[in-house]
């Protein structure tokens, strides 16, 4: 069993009546990547914010690397590296004064080049921090999370305003820190960065954890077969054809809730054959993680 | 694996990052050392403005004001719109949650302001000097304690309202306490040119006794008791408020 760097039980936090967290359990070990996947609103800032000391649960217990995060922050602060959705940069100072000023609260910083290599700062250094881009800026907040070694990587919504190129990098680097034996926390709610990254997945809604487990587990329960037909087709009566749930995913696409035996297959390409549906595509397969999600978490826009 | 440099290159490294960024700016230069050189030279050298001396060169009365105008400049609202706009930031949160904490981040705050205020005082000290002005050298020490307490007192009150009011609130409130009390706070021109009650008002304000403080100290040489517990008492109460209420998010 590795070894434990976050044990939060039955953490409550709420904001006068609205509660943003309401009996939440999350581990995470070192070596692994945790991803805590839910909606807007969800409650995931606010734990990662007790998480990291910056507020003060109402109930239950965090533990941080072994340590309260309010009172012992000052043992815990130089052993986490922690990037939040707002980013937090000083907007008026250039992003390299800013990368080199952490460095020099560690005594044995990560040397300020390797990042800047690694993340591709080198552009923008002298720029200053009002003026970056989304994606610069989350890559600089990234290279300040970990400027400082830490044990324990809290990532905030790290994709939150990148480019495909920019995410690949930062997936890569998170890869690279759990090979390292870091502990990785991140939270999201991007499917395929939780698939690409995680080895565990909390899914939180309103305030608790609705599931658990690797990405293998929580998709691995049923069977989908997905369909694209352009020209659109009544899905209620597939549905009702074949007997089992079918959604309309995308405008032209659609998911047969159940797993694609040759049976349905047939039934479901005489289905469309009976509705003068023309298939462009037809995949059996796992549910995705997104799959998974919308179910637990509803379709409703937040 | 990670480990913390030491608290007190911690608080060094603070106190040169914010003092890069009180001085990195033109328009906090403008406001910390353009604007009082040129109020010390227009002040001096012409008659713009009716002093209203019984004798003795103009510079005398000038230049501890014009310290005492870029003092509160640089310690209170300097520092309050920096403060307030880095909390909407979400600057305050992040250095929370690096090895230099709360402590480290406060200490840096009045180590930059400190920084600036030497830099202050020597080029503008200078030019005084440079333009005749002759400080009474027995009144130094006493000049000094004034300006410690009154930037502990600016600092904290710059803290407090940047810790409780929303950013935009702040630079505006922040940019018409300057000038009311630039103009009419007993700052830049002695107490007694001001009509009752203002005067004896403006002296119990930390802008008015710190320039009452200067230009007794280095005028005459007295020990000015009085305003200097004026500023004890601001400091105090302005660095309890600020323990009390500021909120680092």
């Amino acid at each position: 069993m590795p070894e434990t760097a976050v044990d939060i039980r039955a953490l409550r936090k709420a904001y006068g009546a609205t509660t943003a967290v309401d009996g939440l359990d999350l581990r995470a070990a070192a070596g692994e990547v945790t991803a805590v996947l839910g909606p807007n609103g969800a409650g995931k800032t606010t734990t990662l914010e007790c998480l990291v000391g910056l507020r003060e649960a109402d109930a239950g217990t965090v533990r941080t690397l072994g340590l309260d995060p309010v009172r012992e922050a000052a043992a815990l602060r130089p052993r986490i590296g922690v990037m939040l959705q707002d980013g937090g940069l000083p907007l008026g100072a250039r992003a390299g004064s800013v990368l080199r000023h952490i460095a020099s609260l560690y005594r044995e910083p990560r040397p300020v080049t390797d990042l800047v290599e690694r993340l591709a700062l080198a552009d923008f250094l002298r720029t200053s921090v009002r003026h970056l881009s989304g994606g610069q800026r989350q890559r600089l907040a990234l290279a300040v999370a970990l400027v400082g070694r830490p044990e324990l990587v809290l990532l905030d919504e790290p994709s939150a305003g990148m480019d495909p190129q920019s995410r690949r990098v930062v997936w890569d680097l998170v890869t690279e820190l759990r090979g390292e034996g870091v502990a990785v926390l991140l939270t999201t709610h991007l499917m395929d960065e939780a698939e690409a990254l995680a080895d565990r997945v909390v899914v939180v809604d309103h305030g608790r954890a609705v599931a658990r487990g690797t990405v293998a587990e929580l998709t691995s329960s049923t069977g989908v077969v997905r369909l694209t037909v352009p020209g659109g087709l009544d899905a209620g009566a597939l549905s009702r054809e074949l007997g089992v749930p079918v959604r309309t995913s995308a405008p032209g696409q659609y998911v047969v809730e159940a797993s694609g035996s040759p049976g349905l297959v047939t039934a479901v390409a005489s289905a469309c054959a009976a509705q003068n549906a023309q298939i462009t595509s037809l995949d059996v397969g796992r549910r995705t993680l997104e799959d998974v999600f919308l179910d637990l978490t509803g379709r409703h826009l937040r | 694996m990670s480990a913390p440099a030491s608290p007190a290159r911690r608080v060094l490294a603070q106190t040169r990052f914010e003092a890069r960024a009180l001085l990195g700016r033109s328009e906090q230069v403008l406001l910390a050392l353009v604007l009082p050189a040129l109020a010390l030279v227009v002040l001096a050298q012409t008659d713009a403005v009716e002093l209203g001396l019984a004798g003795g060169p103009r510079i005398d009365v000038v230049a501890p004001g014009v310290i005492a105008l870029a003092v509160l400049a640089t310690s209170f609202t300097s520092q309050t719109i920096m403060t307030a706009f880095d909390r909407r930031a979400g600057v305050l949160r992040l250095l929370a949650t690096t090895p230099l904490g709360p402590g480290g981040l406060l200490g840096g705050t009045v180590g930059g302001v400190l920084v600036v205020q030497v830099v202050q005082v020597a080029v503008l000290g200078g030019i005084a000097l440079a333009l005749g002005w002759q400080p009474h050298l027995g009144g130094v020490p006493a000049a000094l304690i004034a300006l410690v307490l009154a930037t502990a007192a600016f600092t904290a009150l710059a803290l407090l309202l940047a810790g409780t009011l929303r950013a935009e609130a702040v630079l505006g409130l922040a940019n018409l306490v300057f000038v009311l009390v630039a103009a009419g706070g007993a700052v830049l021109l002695p107490a007694d040119r001001f009509p009752s009650p203002l005067a004896e008002i403006a002296a119990l304000l930390p802008a008015g006794a710190l320039g009452e403080a200067l230009r007794s100290a280095l005028g005459t040489g007295a020990f000015p008791t009085q305003h200097l517990g004026v500023l004890a008492a601001w400091a105090l109460v302005c660095s309890l408020a600020a323990r009390r209420w500021f909120r680092w998010f």
